[in-house]
């Protein structure tokens, strides 16, 4: 039997340790993963971005369950570990359940430092360390409109950007004089502060918060009381002072602990069965709060795990750190000393007019403390030099101005990567030196930055030296380097993006396909499948009132508004709305499916009733026989306004809050036949028990005591995404204005062929509330361009005054030979 | 492109030009087959078994560029001049004589290929 290998804590530290047992030995250990969290494994550094919406909760996941699955890992997650009983070797998690170990890491991590303050408990106050955290702090951000933030360390600016970014009002209560003082001296504190300010972050200096305040209605925290007598009101708190190790159950199982659980260098415990990595360790007196750290850890204990008895691998030896700050727009490196001791030198540059601060302190020629402000582009080149402890006498002169001009003056081809040696390190994070990624660009033939980050992780946590991998892929590669961002290109036959063409499109009205396409000098005159669609739909979408659509650039379905079967028949969905019918239509539906012979009648996921293997020389005269019982086109085909889905709600439902059948009915009513750039599916709950599935919709909303809730960007089908909240509002009036505007901006805005839920990880969540819920004249605006828009498209297609049947009816019946032959 | 002689029985006028619709294709039912007639922007016109290689799609309901046709159901690209499916994908469609005269469209019932354009392709 295989040896039993657990880990308990699924955080960066122990699923590196894991990844590195796996590499070195696949197939040594049974492995089994606990995490008391109830996500997959994510990277916890970005929950920055996902704070300040730059990136979607879903977008961080580092190992999904088919990770663990393919290499045979088993996976608890959910699931806390409360007891490791060492003698019977056995851990048993919080439901009771005992599972046996040979060897056991212990990853537990660090939880916030929770200030014991009076009224510590009230609702409103949270720490800003896992995911939970973060969704409960963008749902209060919804409604909150002042946020404290108490500790100006990098955590607390982190999360103060992120609110900020949310709308909210935000002040950050800071302890010492300066921010940062752990990273920073007075005058970049002082920089990093007036760039906040700007952004609308306030700042409340050498203030001690000594107690939270309650609301009386509602029982929230209402304010902080600061030591010195102000107070501030919020209706938000967060708390990041610092972090603790989580050592509980190091501690009621005997282990050796200090402030973390002590290890050698082998990362073991004082349990030769039980090793501790990540931020849960102390080692040699220290624990450390970033991940690299860890990172070198979870290597040197995965080396020890797989050795075989009678070798020793090189341990762990402590780490030297550096630190970032993950604020957009704001670039800022710091390592090694702060300020300069005895015998120190410093070199200084600053340059107030471009924001830049440069601080260099030397001791007996070497590099002991660096600090970038403003320009941290040669970060990677002065950290490889402290941690060589390179004498730095010979080039002390231009030492401060960088790796290009040291190394040669302009070298704009290679940048400052060139002049780095192989053993530099470019990613902090992960341990990646750059003659690594040189390597697997030369072995594997990368090409681009999504490659270097599959195969070296290099750039894949916090995404800081990006630009430096993208040089290192620029100067590895040369001409063929693939650009270093994506761009969309419509399709193969141009190079212009989808963004360049809509603008073209935009300015230069009255236009036709081909015409687009010779102006932009297209390769192929009548382009191809791909791009010939989305020009039409962008020339459509500019100019809904003149555009004569061009139904030779339509797919087969939307050319005969009905869907292509694999055997060349086709499918007929009338509309009902809201998923309401009726016995006449019922019976209406039946004589079809009568007269006309279909062989199969089904009910749709879209709560809706196709009817399947319609031959398509009858396709006309099954829609005239729906059209005269009161039935238009479903738009099944399209992409298009699809269904709108609905629950019984407050009419019925002994929970209904709203009257979601009506309002979904309304929606469809007002939203049927609108072109998209893809499909569009919207769902109306009546409560939050959301029947109606609103959260995987386009569009979905949700009825509450106060009103009804929007939601935006969901998708039920190849990559489920859940919905985020776009707003709340009070009458179905108002969602029905708020659903115009915002379908008009995707309308406007996407690329042909993509999802609202693709677009909005595009654009940001904060794009669309800034267009539809901030600004109300510009929601008016989208909403009267929507309904101008529909005056034309809510003609039913199937009509035989407006369809494509009554234009062109040779396209529906096929041609006999004249004369019987065989060919 | 073969042109009829008049005189020649094996050819027979099967449509008239309006009888297809321009980018877009008609299908001729024979007794044996279905023939998707393809008809260019510029009036070409041509003529291949209404039936893709890969999954039987109906290429007479493909979107028709230039003068290639993709089918709808998996979004093959055939070249009508050739039967060739475009790269990278790979297979070839039978075709069948067909002309042009004045307004009518002839086609050859001897169901010889058209003279071929690329010679991997097999009929
Ligand atoms: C008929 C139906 C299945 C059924 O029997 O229930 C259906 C049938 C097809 N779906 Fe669907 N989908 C149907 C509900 C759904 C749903 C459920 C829903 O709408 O609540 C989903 C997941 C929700 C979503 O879209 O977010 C769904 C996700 C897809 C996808 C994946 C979309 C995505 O963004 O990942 C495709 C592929 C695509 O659109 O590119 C797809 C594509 C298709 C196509 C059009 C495939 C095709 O290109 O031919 C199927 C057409 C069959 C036909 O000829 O009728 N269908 N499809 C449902 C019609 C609903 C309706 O009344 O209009
Ligand atoms: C918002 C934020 C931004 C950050 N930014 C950076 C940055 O830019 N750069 C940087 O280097 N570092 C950054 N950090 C720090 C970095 O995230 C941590 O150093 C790192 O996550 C620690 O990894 P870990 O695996 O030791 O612990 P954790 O990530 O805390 O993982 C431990 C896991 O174990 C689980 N667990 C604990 N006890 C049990 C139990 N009994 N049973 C089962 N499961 C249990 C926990 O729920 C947790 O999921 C940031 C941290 C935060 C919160
Ligand atoms: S899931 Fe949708 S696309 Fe797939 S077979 Fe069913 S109907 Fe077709
Ligand atoms: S049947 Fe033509 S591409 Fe699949």
């Amino acid at each position: 039997m295989k040896e039993q290998l657990l880990l308990i804590g699924n955080g960066p530290a122990g699923m590196r340790c894991v990844e590195e047992v796996l590499k070195r030995a696949p197939t040594r250990y049974q492995i089994t993963v606990f995490g008391a969290e109830r996500h997959a494994p994510y990277n916890r550094i970005l929950l920055s971005p996902v704070l300040a919406e730059e990136k979607a909760p879903s977008a961080i996941t580092t190992h999904d369950d088919a990770w663990f699955e393919e290499r045979g890992v088993t996976h608890y997650k959910g699931t806390r570990i409360v007891a490791v009983d060492r003698h019977a070797k056995i851990v048993t998690s919080a439901d009771g359940r005992r599972f046996p170990y040979d060897r056991l890491i212990l990853a537990t991590g660090s939880r916030p430092f929770m200030l014991p303050l009076p009224n510590q408990d009230l609702p409103g106050i949270y720490g800003f360390r896992d995911l939970d955290d973060v969704a409960a702090l963008a749902d209060e951000a919804q409604y909150a409109e002042h946020a404290v933030v108490i500790g100006g360390g990098l955590l607390g600016l982190e999360a103060a950007a992120g609110l900020r970014r949310r709308g909210l009002a935000v002040t950050v209560v800071h302890l010492c004089d300066t921010l940062m003082e752990q990273q920073l001296d007075a005058q970049a504190g002082a920089m990093l502060r007036s760039v906040l300010e700007q952004r609308g972050i306030q700042f409340e200096m050498e203030a001690r918060t000594c107690a939270y305040v309650k609301d009386e209605p509602s029982g929230r925290v209402a304010a902080i009381q600061l030591a010195h007598g102000r107070r501030i009101r919020c209706d938000l708190v967060v708390v990041a002072v610092g972090i603790r190790p989580v050592i509980d159950l190091a501690k009621t199982a005997t282990l050796d602990h200090g402030r973390g659980i002590r290890v050698d260098d082998h990362m073991r415990t004082s349990d030769p069965a039980v090793y501790a990595v990540g931020e849960c360790a102390e080692h040699r007196g220290r624990c450390y709060g970033l991940v690299a750290p860890l990172f070198e850890m979870a290597t040197a204990c995965a080396a020890h795990l797989t050795a075989s008895p009678t070798q020793t691998p090189a341990g762990y030896a402590g780490s030297l750190v550096s630190a970032r700050l993950k604020v957009s727009g704001v670039d800022l490196f710091s390592t090694g000393r702060v300020q300069p001791e005895a015998d120190d030198e410093v070199i200084s540059l600053t340059d107030a007019t471009l924001g830049v601060y440069k601080k260099l302190i030397i001791n007996n020629h070497r590099i002991v403390g660096v600090l970038l402000y403003g320009d941290a582009f040669d970060a990677a080149w002065y950290f490889a030099k402290f941690a060589a402890g390179e004498s730095i006498e010979s080039i002390r002169d231009q030492l401060i101005f960088g790796a290009s001009f040291v190394d040669g003056g302009a070298d704009v081809a290679g940048g400052a990567v060139a002049a780095l040696p192989d053993d530099a390190e470019i990613c902090g994070c992960n341990g990646v030196c750059k003659g690594a990624i040189l390597n697997s660009i030369a072995t594997k033939g990368l090409t681009d930055l999504a490659g270097v980050r599959a195969h070296t992780k290099a750039s894949a946590s916090c995404g800081g030296c990006t630009p430096l991998v993208e040089q290192l892929l620029a100067s590895a590669l040369g001409p063929q380097a693939a650009p270093p961002r994506k761009t969309h290109t419509v399709c193969g036959c141009s190079d212009h993006d989808h963004a360049a063409v809509r603008a073209f499109i935009r300015e230069n009205a009255g236009l036709t396909i081909n015409q687009v396409m010779a102006a932009l000098q297209w390769r192929n005159a009548e382009g191809c499948a791909k791009c010939r669609p989305a020009l039409n739909y962008y020339l459509l979408c500019a100019a809904p009132a003149d555009y004569v659509d061009d139904g030779d650039a339509r797919f087969v379905n939307e050319r005969v508004h009905a869907n292509i079967q694999k055997d060349g028949t086709f499918s007929v969905v009338p509309r009902m709305f809201g998923g309401m019918t009726s016995a006449d239509q019922l019976r209406a539906i039946a004589d079809v499916v009568d007269k006309f012979a279909i062989p199969a009648v089904k009910v749709t996921g879209g709560q809706r009733i196709d009817l399947l293997g319609v031959q398509k020389a009858d396709l006309p005269d099954v829609w005239a026989d729906l059209n005269a019982a009161g039935m238009v086109s479903g738009h099944a085909y399209g992409k298009a306004v699809r269904t709108v889905k609905t629950c019984v709600g407050a009419e019925w439902c002994r929970f209904g809050v709203g009257d979601s059948t009506a309002l979904g009915i309304r929606l469809e009513e007002e939203l049927w036949g609108s072109w998209t750039p893809h499909k569009v599916k919207l769902a109306v709950s009546g409560c939050p028990r959301n029947c109606a599935e609103a959260t995987i919709k386009d569009i979905g909303v949700i009825a509450v005591e106060s009103g009804w809730e929007i939601h935006i960007g969901g998708n039920g089908g190849t990559k489920v995404r859940v919905t985020e909240l776009l707003t709340k509002v009070k009458s179905a009036d108002e969602a029905s204005l708020i659903v115009r505007a915002f379908l008009q901006l995707y309308r406007e805005d996407a690329y042909y062929g993509e999802r609202t839920a693709a677009w909005l990880e595009r654009v940001g969540l904060a794009h669309a509330k800034s267009q539809v819920i901030e600004d109300a004249a510009e929601r008016d605006r989208l909403a009267a361009r929507f309904d101008k828009a529909q005056v034309r498209a809510h003609e039913d297609p199937w009509s035989r005054d407006a369809g494509l049947p009554a234009k062109q009816p040779q396209r529906f019946t096929d041609l006999k030979a004249p004369v019987p032959f065989p060919v | 492109m073969l042109l009829p002689s008049p005189g020649e029985a094996t050819w027979i006028a099967v449509a008239k030009l309006d009888d297809i619709p321009v980018r877009a294709a008609r299908v001729l039912h024979t007794e044996t087959h279905r023939i998707a007639l393809f008809r260019t922007s510029n009036d070409e016109i041509f003529a291949l078994e209404d039936r893709c290689p890969h999954r039987n799609g109906p290429l007479s309901e493909g979107l028709v560029h230039g003068d290639q046709v993709t089918c709808p159901l998996h979004q093959m690209v055939f070249e009508l001049r050739s039967g060739q499916a475009v790269y990278p994908d790979e297979g070839c469609v039978k075709r069948f004589a067909v002309a042009l005269r004045d307004d009518t469209v002839w086609l050859d019932t001897t169901a010889q290929p058209a003279p071929a354009v690329a010679t991997a392709c097999r009929v």
